[in-house]
Order: structure tokens, then sequence, then C-alpha cells
């Protein structure tokens, strides 16, 4: 049992827990993830490992409710546990001194990003970043970028807050003025890591994206993670997350993605009707 | 109510019979709607009389077929004479896991191969009786899964201040952490999944060896004083080298065949493709056939390939069976002859509705414009001249291309080596293979590691993984009495 030493909301439906787990804590590094399964009936949910505290014992990680599983996650309070929490999973951000980098985060995918700008950073890397949120409230992590950045630069699609618009068009203009850029990394939604890489691509500047397949294991044992990257098919839990964009298989990626879309709606359905139905709901299984 | 037993006529009338008691079993019309064990085990009227079919050889081949050499001819002896636990604990002498060996050990290639009944009839079921006496012992609560009787396990205290650590929790790890537990020896079982068991848990379906079993044991080698730490990937949460630097003496590492292979074969990647082992975890490890209750889901839609025809492939196939797949094939390049999976599982597969589609090899699957799985294109082929491995080589008929509608296809062609502890740990020798080098007791490259089971082996059986954990427990018991390890 993991227990729950700080709860945060950071936006609506988008949370923060620092998880006591001392041996994750102690042995992880920048691009890390780990797995989580709430009780006896949860399924293993992977999560980023968005910051450490290894005096502490404690890791971070920043969700966005966007299913059953992540909303019931969502609707624990500090002081109370998580039943499973395994980590660290797959390999670390690979850090160096490149000189001017790029880092794209969107939306949740910021909170991944920040642990390997402020290592970028700490490499003695200029590190310009630039962050996307679909409205000003749901951006987050502003604060911490920019002590994890030389410079930030801010996006939303709906203009409330920094530019409107995409990170693409701001990467777009940081290309033709701010010319070398060693390289990129961008984690975020898939239409918006692929967009980054179409642009980068262009551009000849290497990128690394974050891939969120599905999982089950995160040990290599299942395979649900395949991705293809260029002409290999890679355990993304093992073999990534990180890969060069360059070569991803976007598609297939996304085809991936949809797998188990019909349940993961009829396990959501069935959680929403039990909160209005007024049975309990927490949503939890003790009111079955 | 207890039924009365067998007449010493009766007795003496099923010592004649040629064939083994067939096992009571659940309906195959039934049991196609349910999870619950197909195999419901012998009654004691059924051990007696099976029982009373043994030779009570002097030189009993049967025992020689056993890799962990159980005194077969003692056992069965012991159930003649109605001391089931005396039964119990003769086979405990040798293995620790009985209920789930009787269950899952492939005993037509082992002990009943080599039973001289066998010769000229049908040998004498030992698995089944081993199974018998193993669930005799479990109901009568006098089991812990090691042979320790419940007074010695309740004081338990590790006697001595050497700290092993185990790596995984198969049948390997679990046998090596029993041994030395017994031993006095303070051991640490670590676990990447969140359940111990290994393929018992994740693999093996409850149909065939119930979680209830795999717990009941697991719990004993508990109570014989053996911490279990699950969520710890061996390589990544700890290092090998970390785990000697915490003080760990020596290093058991079991971590078994969990890299699932592909065939390579364009379409392996679209929705709707499982490997086995996704596939199985899904359904063992997580549940998911209790979906939504159980919160990860699974499809099967109505028809369903299974690539491969080992105990893996039909194990996946009966399982889709039973999650509603109308039509589910096994689709196998060579004949029934060279089938790998058990006669039994197939036979069992057969009458759960499983089609066999022999001498078909898939080359390719096709998709839908959404990337979902549509077809499966695949080749006849016949049998031709023996090859190296005396097996005849199957050959591809040509223009005998030919298409299946699937909705799902589960590749189960075999399981390698996971990589993450080799690649991490400074002076561990693995193969070409990526198996781990180990010798005759389990010794490996580096001083006071050890390893046995599958990732020593390849993926093999319950049984060898075992055998493989006692002579090491032994070796580890010798490396650490011998000298003295600071
Ligand atoms: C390596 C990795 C790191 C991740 N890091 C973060 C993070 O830091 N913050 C964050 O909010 N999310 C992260 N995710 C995504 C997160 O795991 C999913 O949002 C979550 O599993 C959804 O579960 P659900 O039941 O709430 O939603 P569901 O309704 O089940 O699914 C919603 C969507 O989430 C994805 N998803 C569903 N099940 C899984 C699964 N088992 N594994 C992966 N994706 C799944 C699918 O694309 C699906 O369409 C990460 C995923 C991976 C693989
Ligand atoms: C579907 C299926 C059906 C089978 N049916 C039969 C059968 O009927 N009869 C039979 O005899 N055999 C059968 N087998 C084979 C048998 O299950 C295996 O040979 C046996 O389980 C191997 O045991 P093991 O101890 O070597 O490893 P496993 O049982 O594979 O256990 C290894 C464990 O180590 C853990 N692990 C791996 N890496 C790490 C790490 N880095 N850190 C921590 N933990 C780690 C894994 O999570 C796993 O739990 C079957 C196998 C499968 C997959
Ligand atoms: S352990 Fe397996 S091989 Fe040995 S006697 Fe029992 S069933 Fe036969
Ligand atoms: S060989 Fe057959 S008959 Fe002889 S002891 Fe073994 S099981 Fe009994
Ligand atoms: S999640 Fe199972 S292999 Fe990657």
């Amino acid at each position: 049992m993991y227990r729950i030493v700080r709860k945060e909301v950071l936006a609506p439906g988008l949370k923060r827990f620092d998880v006591e787990a001392p041996l994750v804590a102690r042995s992880a590094r920048a691009g890390q993830f780990i797995i989580l399964r709430l009780d006896e009936w949860g399924e293993r949910i992977p999560l980023t490992i968005a910051d450490l505290d290894p005096e502490q014992g404690t890791v971070t990680i920043i969700f966005q409710e966007v299913g059953k599983s992540t909303q019931l996650l969502g609707q624990l309070e500090e002081g109370e546990y998580i039943r499973d929490f395994v980590g660290p999973l797959g390999r670390p951000s690979h850090i160096s001194q490149l000189g001017r980098v790029v880092m794209i985060g969107g939306g949740v995918g910021i909170a991944p990003i920040h642990p390997i700008a402020r290592e970028m950073k700490r490499a003695g890397n200029e590190v310009i970043s630039i962050l996307g949120a679909r409205n000003r409230q749901l951006l987050i992590l502003e604060e911490e970028m920019k002590q994890a950045s030389t410079e930030v630069l801010i996006t939303t699609d709906d203009g409330s807050y920094g530019r409107k618009g995409l990170v693409t068009k701001v990467l777009q203009e940081l290309i033709i003025h701010r010319s070398p850029i060693n390289l990129v990394v961008s984690i975020g939604p898939l239409v918006m890591m692929e967009a980054v890489c179409r642009v980068t691509q262009a551009a000849g500047i290497k990128t690394m994206v974050s891939l969120n397949p599905i999982m089950v294991d995160g040990t290599g044992m299942c395979g649900a993670c395949r991705v293809q990257v260029g002409a290999e098919t890679r355990f993304a839990c093992v073999d990534g997350p990180e890969f060069d964009g360059h070569l991803v298989d976007w598609k297939l990626a996304r085809q991936r993605a949809q797998m188990f879309v019909a349940e993961e709606k009829q396990a959501l359905q069935e959680h929403e009707e039990r909160r209005k139905g007024g049975l309990g709901g927490c949503g939890c299984h003790c009111h079955q | 109510m207890r039924l009365p037993l067998p007449s010493i006529e009766e007795l003496k009338e099923a010592r004649k019979s040629t064939r083994k008691r067939p096992m009571p079993s659940q309906d195959p019309l039934a049991r196609m709607h349910n999870f619950a064990e197909v195999a419901l085990g012998y009654s004691e009227e059924d051990a007696l009389l099976e029982a009373a079919r043994c030779l009570s050889c002097k030189k009993a081949f049967c025992q020689e077929g056993c890799p962990v050499d159980i005194d077969i001819p003692a056992f069965i002896t012991k159930i003649k004479e109605r001391d089931y636990l005396g039964a119990a604990r003769k086979i405990k002498e040798k293995s620790n896991l009985p209920a789930i060996c009787g269950r899952v050990c492939p005993q037509e290639s082992q002990c009943e191969k080599y039973c001289i009944r066998g010769k000229k009839e049908e040998p004498v079921a030992i698995g089944r009786l081993e199974r018998f006496v193993a669930d005799y012992e479990i109901a009568q609560g006098k089991s812990d899964g090691t042979g320790v009787n419940s007074v010695e396990r309740s004081t338990r205290e590790p006697s001595r201040d050497s700290r092993v650590a185990v790596v995984g929790s198969g049948p390997a790890s679990l046998t090596v952490a029993g041994d030395l537990a017994r031993k006095g020896y303070a051991v640490t079982l670590f676990e990447a999944l969140h359940v111990p068991g290994g393929v018992l848990m994740y693999g093996i379906p409850e149909f065939r060896l119930p979680e209830r079993i795999v717990q009941h044991e697991i719990e004993g080698i508990r109570q014989l004083g053996v911490e279990i730490q699950t969520n710890v990937v061996i390589g990544s949460t700890i290092t090998v080298d970390q785990l000697f630097q915490k003080g760990y003496v020596a290093v058991f590492l079991g971590t078994g065949a969990g890299l699932p292979y592909f065939m390579g074969i364009p379409g392996e990647n679209l929705n709707g493709v499982y490997s086995a082992n996704e596939f199985l975890t899904r359904v063992n490890l997580m549940k998911a056939y209790l979906f939504p209750t159980y919160l990860t889901p699974i499809k099967v839609g109505r028809r369903v390939a299974v690539l491969g025809a080992g105990n893996v492939a039909m194990d996946a196939a009966r399982t889709a069976r039973r999650l509603g797949a109308e039509e589910v094939s096994i689709v196998y390049r060579r004949s029934a002859a060279e089938m790998p999976a058990r006669h039994e599982e197939i036979e069992h597969a057969k009458e759960e509705g499983v089609q066999l589609r022999l001498l078909t090899n898939p080359i390719e699957i096709k998709g839908d414009d959404a990337g979902w799985v549509k077809e499966l294109v695949c080749l006849r082929y016949e049998l031709g001249a023996p090859d190296e491995s005396g097996r005849r080589a199957p050959i591809a008929i040509p223009g005998s291309e030919h298409s299946l509608e699937v909705d799902t296809v589960v590749v189960a062609i075999g399981q390698g080596p996971n990589p993450l502890i080799t690649a991490t740990t400074e002076g561990l020798i693995a193969n070409k293979r990526g198996n781990i080098v180990a010798g005759e007791n389990g010794e490996t490259s580096r001083p006071g590691v050890f390893a046995g089971g599958d990732i020593v082996t390849g993926a093999a059986t319950v049984i060898l993984a075992m055998g493989a954990g006692k002579k090491a427990a032994a070796a580890i018991d010798r490396y650490l009495s011998e000298a003295s390890h600071d």
C-alpha cells in the first residue's frame, strides 16, 4: 500500500499526488514512469514520474481524469492509499549538453516535460519551453517550468492566456528566428506530437517524443504497448517511452489508442450512472 | 455423508482394468460459459480404485520419469492404506507444489510415460492421484504447501543471519524460497507484478489451475517466514548489485520466459492482434472476464484465430471460447502428430468446439480502414521428408493462398527471456538467445548469483522449473555454508 502524502488540484480534472514510494523515489530518473493499480478491481495505469523527492521518499504524479480509472484515482484524498505502485519503468531520457533545446509540453504533457527540461538546463543547455493548453485555467506548472527553463513561451487554443493558437506556430517562429535548435522534445496529445514532428522534420531538427500506448504489465511481458518505429516493432514500456519522433508510425499509434474505446465508454457510463443514482456516489466498490 | 468405499472385490476388479479411471469433469457445454475448473478431481473412491492398479514395482520406472524423483510407488501405497496425509508427506519430500504439478504436469511425457503398465495398456494415473492427495491435504487444513507441520510453522523465525534474495515468484523461485526458509535462511522474494505466482497466476487459466490453489501454496511459503515484496522490478527498482550492497549474500534469479515472440508478418500490430501473454494476462491476472466489475477490458469478437499449437495456444483458444467467441481455430503449420500441446489439453479444446486448422500457416494479417483485424491470409502446407529434428518438414503448397475471416488473432508461438536483468547486471553471462548461462546447480558467471527455471532453459514446464529451484537451493546452502561472505 502506498500512501498519498499530498494532493493538489491543479486545474479542473487535473490532479497532482505525492505518493510515498521510497524505492521508486531513490531509483527513478527523468523520463521514466510508474504503473499503479488503485485497488483489487483496478486496471494497471501508467503515469509519468513528474517529480521525485528521494529524501522524503515520495514520487509525484500528475494526471488528467479522462476515464473511469483516472476519475476514481482523483477521488482519493490525502492520507489514503493506492494498492500497487511499481517503477521506475521505461528508459530515462537521454540528457546531454547540446546547446539550444526546445521543450514542448501540451496539456497534461507539461508534467512529464518538466523534469526533462530541468535536467537539460542543469546539463548546461539553453532551454526554451513552449507550453500549450486549451485555456488559461488548464495551463499547469507555469512557475515550475520557468524555473526549469531559460525561457518560457505560452499558447492557449482560445487565446485566454499567452499567444492564441497552437504550439507549432510558436515552434515555426523559433526555427526561423532562433537557429540553430539542436533538439526538440515534445510530449502531449498524439496529434500535437505528430504535428511537431512534421515541422521539425522539414527543418531537419532531431525530435524526441514520449509515446503513451495502452499498457498492461509495463515490464516487456505482454506486448500491448507495441509501436512501430522505423522498420521495427518496439515495446514502448521497455524500449521507450521516448522515441525518435521522425521514425514513429503515427497512424498506427492513433489506431492502437482506440483499441478499447467501446469498453472504456462502457466502464465510464456505468460509473456515471452509479454516481447519478446516488449509489454511494464515490464510485467505489464498497457500495455495490 | 461419506460414500461407502470400494470393497475388496471391487479393488481386485479395478486392479485388472486396462484403463485409467476417468477424471470427473465439467460438462463441455456448461464449462464453455464459465471459468471454473474443468477437471473436478478424483473422489476418494476413484483414488482407491486407481491406486489399486499400481503394481508397487520394486524397480519403479515411473519414478525415473519424474524430474524431481518423487517416490511414486511409496505414495501410491500410502493411498492404498488410506493414509492420504502420509501420501502427501511422501510427495513433499521431493516436491513443494503437488497440488499444482498434479494438475499441470505433462505426465504423459514424464512419470506416466515410463509406468510399466503403460507398456500394454494405459499407465497408472499418477498425476490424478498426486492431485487427489494434495487436494485432500488442503481440504483437511493440513497443508502449508511445504511439508512443514503447522506447529513448526507458527514459530518460524530465520535461524541464520544470511539473507537471500529471490527474484521472480514462479515455481522456480517459490521452490528456492521455500527450501531455503526451511533451512533457516532469511529469504526475501521480489516480484515485478502485483501478485506472486509467475505464469501460474498470469498465464495458466483459472479453469485449469485455480488461483485459490496457487495462493494457498504461496501462503504456505509466506508462513515459513519468507518475505514477499511485490511491485519490485529487479534491474530497475533495485539492481542485483544493490541487493548485495543491501546485505543479501546470495541472489536467485527465476525471472522466467516472459518476452512474447511475434511472427514478423505484415499486419501484426493491427487492433485485435494480441500476444498470448497479453490475452491471458488480461483475463487471468487482471480478471477481464469480470469486466466491468474489474476494470481491465478484453475484446474477442466472433471469430478468433490462435497461431501456434502448444499449451499456451490451447489455453488462449479455450479462454476465447469462454469469453464468447463463436469460432475459434488453432492455426498450425505442421500436422496433429507434431502439436506440442498436451494430448489432454487438445482433447479438452476440441470438446469445447475449438477447431484445428492444421498444415496451415499465416503469411499476413489484413485490416479494415480503421485498423482492425479483418482477415488472416494463409498458405496450406504438406509434410515432406524428415528434417534434422526428425520431424517431417512442412512445405508450402504453391498457389494455396486463402483467407480466414477473423476479428481477433492471438499469437502463441513462444516466449523468450526478458533482457532487463542481464542488461543491468555486470558480469552475468547470457547466451545468444538471452537465456542466463547456468551450471547444473544454477550457478552463474557471477559468484553468489544463481539462476533456474525458464530464464535458463527457455520456456519449459512447471516441474522442471521446480526441479531447478531445488538444486539451486541446495547449491546456495552449500555456497553459504562453505565460505564466509562479507
Ligand atoms: C508511459 C505512459 C505515461 C503516461 N503518463 C501520463 C501522465 O503523466 N498523466 C496522465 O494524465 N496520463 C498519462 N498517461 C495516460 C494514462 O495512462 C491514461 O490516461 C489512463 O490509463 C487512462 O485510464 P482511464 O481508465 O481513466 O481512461 P480510459 O477511459 O480507460 O481511457 C482513456 C484513454 O486513455 C488511454 N488508455 C486507456 N487505458 C490505458 C492503459 N492501460 N495504458 C495507457 N493508456 C491507456 C487510451 O488512449 C484511452 O483512449 C500515460 C500513459 C503512458 C503509456
Ligand atoms: C499459458 C501457459 C500455459 C502453460 N501450461 C503449462 C502446463 O500445463 N504444464 C507445465 O508444466 N508448464 C506449463 N507452462 C510453462 C510453465 O508455466 C513455466 O515453464 C514455468 O512457470 C516457469 O517457471 P519460472 O519459475 O521459471 O518462471 P515464471 O513462472 O515465468 O515466473 C517468473 C516471474 O518472475 C517475474 N519477473 C520477471 N522479471 C522480473 C524482474 N526483473 N524483477 C522481479 N520479478 C521479475 C515475472 O513477473 C514472473 O512472475 C505454461 C506456460 C504458459 C505461459
Ligand atoms: S511431479 Fe509431475 S512428473 Fe513427478 S510424479 Fe508428479 S505428476 Fe509425475
Ligand atoms: S511403474 Fe506404474 S505400476 Fe509400477 S510403481 Fe510406477 S506407477 Fe506403479
Ligand atoms: S506493457 Fe506489456 S510489454 Fe509493454
